[in-house]
């Protein structure tokens, strides 16, 4: 029964990296850009919604309403600029520009937060849970953010497949000079691209800030390579992919977690590293490689 | 300018008039190169020298410049010239430091487990680029980073190893001024070794093979270039120095834990440096040590603003002067000082340094 509650915490937090994993994804799919400071920003959404809440006094669990719409215009404006900047300038040169984003994140975050941990006060509703049998125990926190996870993750496949706004955004990811040629501002849809990406790395900072302590490293020490391992498991390109690889994920640390408390994190780059040599193109997608 | 090659030829004499064949003066050296070889060697015989003259502060001052030297010119090599983006190779900082650590708590003296754990971690280096080859750009970069994050957490399970908390290093001399010189010496001699590996590598075919494909892997490619074996000849290279710079310093602090080991802020300085002085020279890394030094020893004490500084001047380097400090100055003056290249010039009379490499 243990190994049975294992899955079900994977799951639910498997929803939290799906959500993590969802802009990385997106940024990659569209932009062919990995932003190695992905998880850098979802820690600084979470130090604004702390700020947020202090200084409206808006209920914890309503702070996205501003924090997200926030990250957004930051998202289209990075892109325009800095981001737009070292990919007119090759892959190399945004791999270099995103990392050192994300060293200045981190060490600015300490230096105005102190390394210190924080976390998003949202009262009993983080230890609220219910019960299913003996064994079985499903925190409600957990559940809504699995929902939201998945909600928006397939919100966001509809939307890029059935909308003409998405198909604008898919014609730029394939070609982006046709698309210029046909009268689409590419630098523009990459910013709504990027605005859209930031948003959803809004609400992930803004949930893992409400189910756990941050500090300014952890954007770095896990939550990138988590988001990273879930877009690769699920396959590249797929946001069905990416809730999929998520949830796997969770349920890889977990299983480890059950073993030994010590195996967690190894457990899920393990199962990482062995997706990676055995399914390179990812569970869900069957021709394209990384 | 940065390409070497066939295109060269048309960079010689007046733009306008390619010279022919067999008007063109074909050298490797210039003024510039063999005075610059001349310099190398005295100032490594005054390095030599060093520990006679000056205090062991200083001495283990330029441990920590000379082991963030042989990593930058590492990650430059890897990433300048082979366009492998890495930000994991602190798996094989961590990596040589545990080999040290391991053969030292067998018995064997440190500074002969240097070279032992520098050779382990080439061999190792084997399955994790059997494992990343077929990786492109980003996911290259974050898949070596997770490498790392495996490696730090296996290592933190081994308790003869001090587990989390880390552990000292036994079996140093027990004179604190011999191991100071010791010390001193071995980084010495590594730095120079590597710096020399790297400079033959690149005088060498493969630093012909290296830049055709960084210029345009598909061409090099259709040429018969083999990509991929030369690749993991870089890959295995920056390993093995990685590891000599992981060994070097678990034997200067004489200590070592997981998180330290295997932290990302390796691969942040080495990129920082490497971007800063210059990407894709050899002399980039070198420049780039030293401003990073002078930096740290000015500004240390603003802690962590001065990373920040450092990360918004890698940043601008990245978009603005993609060459560097050190490509600023060698288009300003024309000056190549390790001639991994080749300088065309009309047969006629000498002419300034003005030349393609």
């Amino acid at each position: 029964m243990s190994w049975v509650n294992a899955i079900i915490q994977g799951i639910l937090l498997g929803g939290l990296y799906a959500l993590f994993a969802c802009g990385l994804s997106l940024m990659f799919g569209v932009m062919k850009v990995v932003n190695l400071a992905h998880g850098d920003l979802a820690v600084v959404a979470a130090y604004i919604g702390l700020g947020v809440i202090a200084i409206t006094h808006v209920p914890a669990v309503w702070a996205f309403v501003i924090v997200v719409p926030v990250f957004a215009v930051i998202g289209y404006v990075l892109q325009r600029t800095l981001l737009q900047a070292a990919l007119d300038r090759g892959v190399l040169t945004t791999l270099l520009v995103t990392f050192g984003l994300s060293v200045v994140i981190e060490n600015g975050l300490q230096q105005f937060f102190s390394a210190n941990s924080h976390s998003i006060n949202i009262g009993s509703l983080v230890s609220d849970s219910f019960s299913i049998g003996s064994q079985i125990t499903i925190a409600y926190l957990d559940l809504v953010i699995l929902v939201v996870a998945v909600v928006v993750l397939l919100g966001l496949q509809y939307f890029l497949s059935a909308s003409a706004s998405g198909r604008l955004i898919r014609a730029v990811a394939d070609d982006p000079e046709a698309a210029q040629i046909s009268g689409v501002s590419y630098r523009h849809v990459f910013g709504i691209a990027a605005a859209i990406a930031f948003g959803t790395v809004a609400l992930a900072g803004l949930a893992f800030g409400m189910y756990s302590q941050f500090d300014p490293t952890i954007g770095t020490d896990q939550l990138l390579l988590f988001a990273f391992e879930a877009v690769v498991i699920g396959g590249l390109g797929s946001l069905w992919g990416t809730l999929a690889g998520g949830i796997l994920l969770g349920v890889a640390q977990q299983i480890g977690a059950q073993i030994g408390a010590q195996y967690e994190l190894l457990a899920g780059q393990l199962f990482f590293l062995a997706v990676l040599v055995l399914r390179p193109q990812g569970i869900t997608s069957r021709k394209e490689t990384a | 300018m940065s390409s070497l090659g066939p295109d060269t030829t048309a960079a010689a004499g007046p733009p306008s008039v390619p010279p022919a064949a067999a008007q063109v003066r074909v050298t490797r050296a210039r003024r510039s190169t063999l005075a610059a070889a001349a310099a190398v060697v005295l100032i490594v015989a005054v390095l030599a020298y060093l520990p006679y003259l000056v205090y062991s502060g200083t001495t283990n001052l330029l441990v920590n410049f000379f082991t963030l030297l042989i990593m930058a010119s590492m990650w430059n090599l890897l990433a300048g010239y082979a366009g492998l983006v890495s930000v994991g190779q602190q798996a094989f900082v961590g990596l040589g430091a545990y080999g040290v650590l391991l053969l030292a708590s067998h018995g064997t003296s440190p500074f002969l487990a240097i070279p032992v754990a520098t050779a382990a971690c080439a061999v190792l280096g084997l399955p994790v680029w059997w494992l990343v080859s077929r990786l492109r750009s980003g996911y290259f970069a974050i898949t070596m980073w997770v490498i790392a994050s495996v490696c730090e957490l296996i290592i933190s399970q081994i308790p003869s190893f001090g587990g989390g908390t880390g552990t000292g290093l036994p079996g140093l001399p027990g004179n604190p001024t011999l191991l100071t010189a010791d010390t001193y010496w071995a980084t010495l001699a590594c730095a120079v070794l590597a710096l020399g590996v790297v400079y033959l590598l690149l005088r060498s075919r493969i630093g012909l093979v290296l830049t055709a494909v960084r210029d345009d892997e598909t061409g090099a490619r259709s040429v018969g270039v083999r990509v991929a074996s030369t690749q993991r000849l870089v890959f295995l290279v920056a390993a093995a120095g990685c590891g000599v710079a992981g060994a070097l310093y678990i034997v200067s602090q004489q200590f070592v834990e997981p998180t330290a080991a295997f932290s990302v802020l390796w691969s942040a300085k080495m990129i920082f440096i490497t971007v800063i002085g210059g990407i894709g020279t050899i002399e980039g890394p070198i420049i780039g040590t030293i401003i990073y030094f002078v930096l740290q020893q000015t500004l240390a004490q603003y802690g962590t603003w001065y990373f920040i500084a450092l990360g918004l001047v890698a940043m601008a380097i990245a978009i603005w002067a993609r060459r560097g400090i050190w490509g600023l100055i060698a288009d300003r003056f024309g000056i190549r000082l390790f001639g991994v290249g080749y300088w065309l010039s009309p047969a006629g009379p000498p002419d300034r340094d003005r030349g393609s490499r």
